[in-house]
């Protein structure tokens, strides 16, 4: 399958934190709105797009959303204090560079501690290089909210970078949308917002879309380095196929779909048994009336810091299994 | 059937949440004498549907009890054969140290748990309890056949069959809830001897160990007028303070609390003492971690109630309860249900 | 005066009957319509002008409190905690217990007879009890049942300058606003909403926003204040006498960037004093109201309350006067179709 990295490098540096995904859903919808037939937006900020089809209503998640820190207080020498959105560890974010949506760049420290284990959030602050309140004032609200600088690497192996989670899914959805050219399926395609605060525009979408399916794609964790937790998954074994996590135990039968899917079409791939963690489709197999769902999972190491890590083959076999799945006449 | 033997045949069946379909048709088979309908909906829960005498508009009454049980799941798959599991459920890893287990795999395979034997541990150790990553299921088959029997992702089930102890009182795995089955059983049974106006919807919902998933997407489903969860409470036992239990052999208990209906409650508490149907009290002011909890919130509001079986040993392969307790607790949901009718229904949900 | 009976109600969540019979009683002149729903909660509707858009404004009636739970060999009464209430808080308060508000108090060993490390360890609820005066069980079942709401025994107070000392101002507070504005907004329609439950859990918005499916709600509430000499700014989430606070962000929702910017700029506007509520801790009512059905786009302003969940609370008149002040312009603006 021909596949073009350069524009995941271009989705994990586009701005788009919780709440606000302005400018990643303008980017995306730029990107998809010659190959879908419908695109709408909610109050939640949603992006949703279908590909007009004859068979199930599928919903596919992919969240645009990232971690970021939100500015609460900015003291009289121009220091900025902040509050985590979504999952910001401390320790991870020592010496950061951060970023706002106007550009202005920042440095992430802490107060001197005596002990740094016990380091949180609140005794650190962000140093925009201002000598002022007044000045920092020109650059930054209280309320807006920066993310960590995105430096893209990869090799003929992996992509390393901030915000794989959850790009990485939305990457391998643009690309599913257009590869797709006459679905059988009735296709929505959600970029959804605020997941990382607790999978809550998937919650909206789903109720509008009141799909017969759901599949989110997104980032799971990983077992294959030094002395990690046991789990059975890691770089390069192909597409995770999830089995549970927190937020969803995945229905039998969506699961098992995927996996002969996988086994027909010889895509590699793995199960996954997550102990803790939760995606898009918790939120949309309770909507309603219920909907079965599942979840492709795209392998990747150091999640939640700036150089999350995934291969190239699982992302290229994630695609395939999803656009298999979606090409399928599904009876469940 | 009778309902020991039914809930006997329940509780010796297997159905962690998310993998409930062993038990579906146990439960359609059983129900399906009693009721007009029984369906299965797209979550796997079962859907039962006695039609009342009323004509149309009936009011529309969902009795709940969950059918899933807690258990494990294969996680990971050792050099040597020996499975790694994680819990699907609240359970107390202290519980299941030596157990006999059933791996749901391409075929059932036996399986027992072990650890690190305290000869082995430092002295240090012995007073601390071991982790369930600790653990190990040992099949006593070589990594390649294991892998050809088992995925990583399969159940896992503690291998028990239900024990007869003195006079109605029995022990096993999963009477929570199988136990609020069995009630929805004697219930429908009941009712067959007589009327009542409202349509019954009787729900084994799937999930509810986990997420409430079941009661939550049937309740939106079915958008009863009354909702009513059936599950287990707290049995006294020496160690545990009165105040929070409940007693075996001494009727349901009736949930008080805000997850409750106020009025509606005190319709039911009058029904047990009218029909002189033993009941206790159980209070619990927030949401209570129940299917109760799902339909209250489901829609624009379910107007819910709460009955609670007495179970001792809650989340053991040993939980143990008095059969007698079900079967009042089935009665009293029948005379409940019959007592309610389009007439009386706006003035018993009235603030 | 109004705030003084709201805050004097007994309305423990689960139980908020009392104060929801005294809020229709205020305001069933004032609106086109009402209803109680399924769980207890008040929908109220006033006409006015329609700008083609549901906005609802909400306030949680209920309050944290105590509930039965035994009643021991002696007449003694054993209790749970209904919402957060640090179990701190509770030795040596009067309570109420009861539909008949039944006088009590939870006492505590004498300190004489403590031990020297017992002094610095907390008590724990198990620990403590209500005590009725009742001379034995028998008598002590003749007032009170097992499941009954408990209240703290505290009465409105105004004292320093423009400061007011009560119960429940969390959240009393924004029912109170609630029914002012329903008394002096005229031009606009708009959905009020009184909540049930929100101190257990959110119980009670989600299935009234399903009922009203609103596009903008505003929810109304009494917040954390602690404003200490010498804390960093950054570690005060809301300071007495500044005005209303907006929030940016909590356990439950991050507030929509745009209608909060809308409303500072209608506080400038109109030289109402204002502040952000700095912490993430905490939650409210929005965070199930704005996930409901489709969604809808929420802000929460509040009235800084000090000693939150305590039988004491304490707030600025003052402030109470900035955030009426704010709410009547942001309804203004939505009239002129302005938002």
């Amino acid at each position: 399958m021909n596949i073009n990295f350069s524009l995941l490098k271009e989705l994990v540096g586009i701005y788009g934190p919780a709440s606000n995904e302005k400018t990643i859903r303008e980017y995306i919808t730029k990107e998809i709105k010659d190959y879908v037939d419908e695109i709408e937006i909610d109050s939640l900020g949603n992006l949703i797009a279908r590909k007009k089809g004859n068979g199930k209503k599928i919903m596919i998640s992919a969240h645009m959303d990232q971690i970021g820190l939100m500015v609460i207080d900015i003291d009289e020498k121009g220091f900025l204090r902040f509050t985590n959105v979504g999952g910001i560890s401390p320790f991870i974010s020592i010496s950061q560079k951060v970023v706002f949506e106007n550009g202005t760049v920042g440095i992430i420290y802490h107060e001197p501690v005596d002990d740094i284990s016990k380091l949180k959030l609140s005794n650190m602050y962000i140093d925009i290089g201002a000598f002022s309140k007044e000045e920092a004032e020109k650059k930054v609200s209280i309320g807006d909210i920066c993310i960590y600088k995105t430096e893209f690497e990869e090799n003929e192996n992996v992509v390393f970078t901030s915000y794989l989670d959850d790009r990485v899914g939305c990457f391998i959805a643009i690309e599913a949308i257009k590869k797709i050219n006459n679905p059988i399926n009735d296709l929505y395609f959600v970029f959804s917002t605020q997941e990382e605060v607790g999978l809550r525009g998937a919650k909206t979408a789903a109720y509008k879309i009141d799909p017969d399916i759901g599949i989110a794609l997104d980032v799971t964790a990983h077992g294959d380095t030094p002395k990690a937790k046991r789990f059975a998954v890691g770089l390069n074994k192909g597409a995770a196929i999830k089995v549970k996590d927190n937020s969803i135990i995945c229905h039998p039968k969506i699961r098992e779909l995927l996996v002969n899917i996988a086994k027909e079409n010889e895509i590699p791939y793995q199960m996954e048994v997550l102990e803790f963690g939760g995606t898009d489709s918790g939120a949309i197999h309770v909507t309603k009336e219920g909907v079965p769902s599942g979840v492709i999972s795209i392998p990747t190491r150091y999640v939640h810091s700036t150089v999350e890590m995934a291969s190239k083959n699982d992302i290229i076999n994630c695609l395939k299994l999803l656009i298999k799945f979606l090409e399928s006449e599904i009876n469940i | 059937m009778e309902t020991k033997v039914f809930l006997e045949l329940l509780s010796n069946s297997k159905g962690v949440s998310g993998y409930e379909y062993p038990l579906q048709d146990t439960i359609i088979s059983a129900f399906s004498k009693y009721l007009d309908n029984v369906s299965v909906d797209k979550l796997g829960n079962v859907i039962g549907f006695k039609k009342g005498t009323y004509k149309d508009n009936n009011v529309k009454i969902m009795i709940a009890a969950h059918m899933d049980e807690i258990g494990l799941m294969v996680k990971d798959i050792e050099d040597n054969g020996f499975i790694r599991f994680t819990n699907i459920g609240g359970i107390d890893p202290r519980t299941i140290l030596g157990q006999e287990v059933i791996v749901h795999g391409v075929e059932d395979l036996f399986g027992v748990i072990g650890s690190k034997p305290p000869h082995l541990q430092e002295p240090s150790e012995h007073n601390k309890a071991i982790k369930m990553e600790d653990m190990i299921i040992d099949t006593g088959y070589p990594k390649e056949k294991v892998e050809e029997l088992v995925n990583i992702g399969d159940p896992i089930t503690i291998r028990r069959n239900v024990k007869n102890l003195l006079g109605n009182r029995i022990a096993g795995k999963a009477l929570d809830d199988r136990a609020g089955v069995a009630a929805l059983y004697e219930c429908m049974k009941e009712l067959n001897k007589i009327q009542h106006e409202a349509d019954i919807y009787f729900v084994t919902t799937v999930q509810e160990e986990v997420s409430m998933a079941g009661a939550l997407v049937s309740s939106y489903k079915i958008n009863p007028d009354i909702g009513i969860a059936v599950d287990v409470g707290f049995g006294a036992t020496p160690e545990l303070p009165i105040s929070t239990t409940i007693e075996l052999g001494k009727g349901p208990a009736i949930t008080l609390g805000g997850n409750i209906h106020p009025n509606l409650r005190k319709k039911l508490v009058d029904i047990a003492k009218e029909y002189n149907i033993p009941s206790q009290v159980e209070v619990t002011p927030g949401p209570t971690g129940t299917d109760a909890r799902a339909m209250q919130i489901t829609r624009d509001g379910i107007p819910s109630l709460l009955l609670s079986i007495p179970l001792r040993y809650m989340h053991t392969s040993v939980e143990l309860l008095d059969v007698e307790d079900v079967r009042n607790t089935g009665k009293l949901l029948a005379f409940f249900v019959a007592s309610i009718s389009n007439d009386n229904l706006e003035g018993l949900l009235c603030y | 005066m109004l705030l003084k009976e709201l805050t004097e109600a007994s309305g423990v969540s689960g139980n908020e009957k009392e104060v929801r019979d005294l809020i229709i009683s205020e305001i069933k002149d004032y609106v086109d319509s009402y209803k109680i729903d399924r769980l207890g909660n008040i929908i109220a509707y006033k006409k006015g002008k329609d700008i083609g858009k549901k906005i609802m404004i909400t306030a949680h009636m209920d309050e944290v409190g105590l509930m039965i739970k035994d009643i021991d060999k002696d007449g003694f009464l054993k209790f749970m905690t209904v919402g957060g209430i640090d179990k701190r808080i509770l030795v040596s308060k009067p309570v109420l217990v009861g539909k008949d508000k039944l006088p009590g108090v939870i006492g505590a060993k004498p300190i004489h007879l403590q031990k020297p490390d017992e002094r610095t360890r907390a008590l724990n609820i198990d620990e403590l009890y209500i005590d009725i005066g009742a001379r034995s069980k028998e008598e002590a079942e003749r007032y009170v049942s097992i499941g009954d709401y408990v209240i703290f025994d505290s009465e409105y107070v105004e004292f320093g300058e423009g400061l007011v000392k009560a119960k429940a101002l969390d959240n009393r507070v924004g029912c109170s606003l609630l029914i002012k504005l329903i008394k002096e907004i005229k031009d606009l329609s708009f959905y009020a909403v009184f909540t049930v439950m929100e101190e257990v859990g959110l119980v009670g918005a989600g299935p009234a926003a399903y009922e009203v499916d609103p596009d903008y709600a505003i929810i109304l509430e009494g917040t954390l204040c602690y404003d200490m000499p010498k804390l960093d700014t950054h570690l005060i989430p809301t300071y007495l006498n500044k005005g209303p606070a907006i929030s940016l962000i909590d356990r439950t929702t991050i507030y929509n960037k745009d209608f909060r910017n809308k409303i500072v700029e209608i506080a400038k506007k109109n030289n109402i004093p204002y502040q952000f509520r700095k912490t993430s801790m905490g939650g409210n009512d929005s965070g199930k109201i704005h996930t409901t059905r489709e969604g809808s786009i929420t802000a929460t302003i509040s009235v800084p309350c000090r000693y939150i969940h305590s039988p004491a609370s304490v707030m600025s008149k003052k402030d109470y006067d900035s955030t009426f002040a704010l709410l009547k312009e942001i309804l203004y603006q939505f009239e002129r179709e302005e938002i």
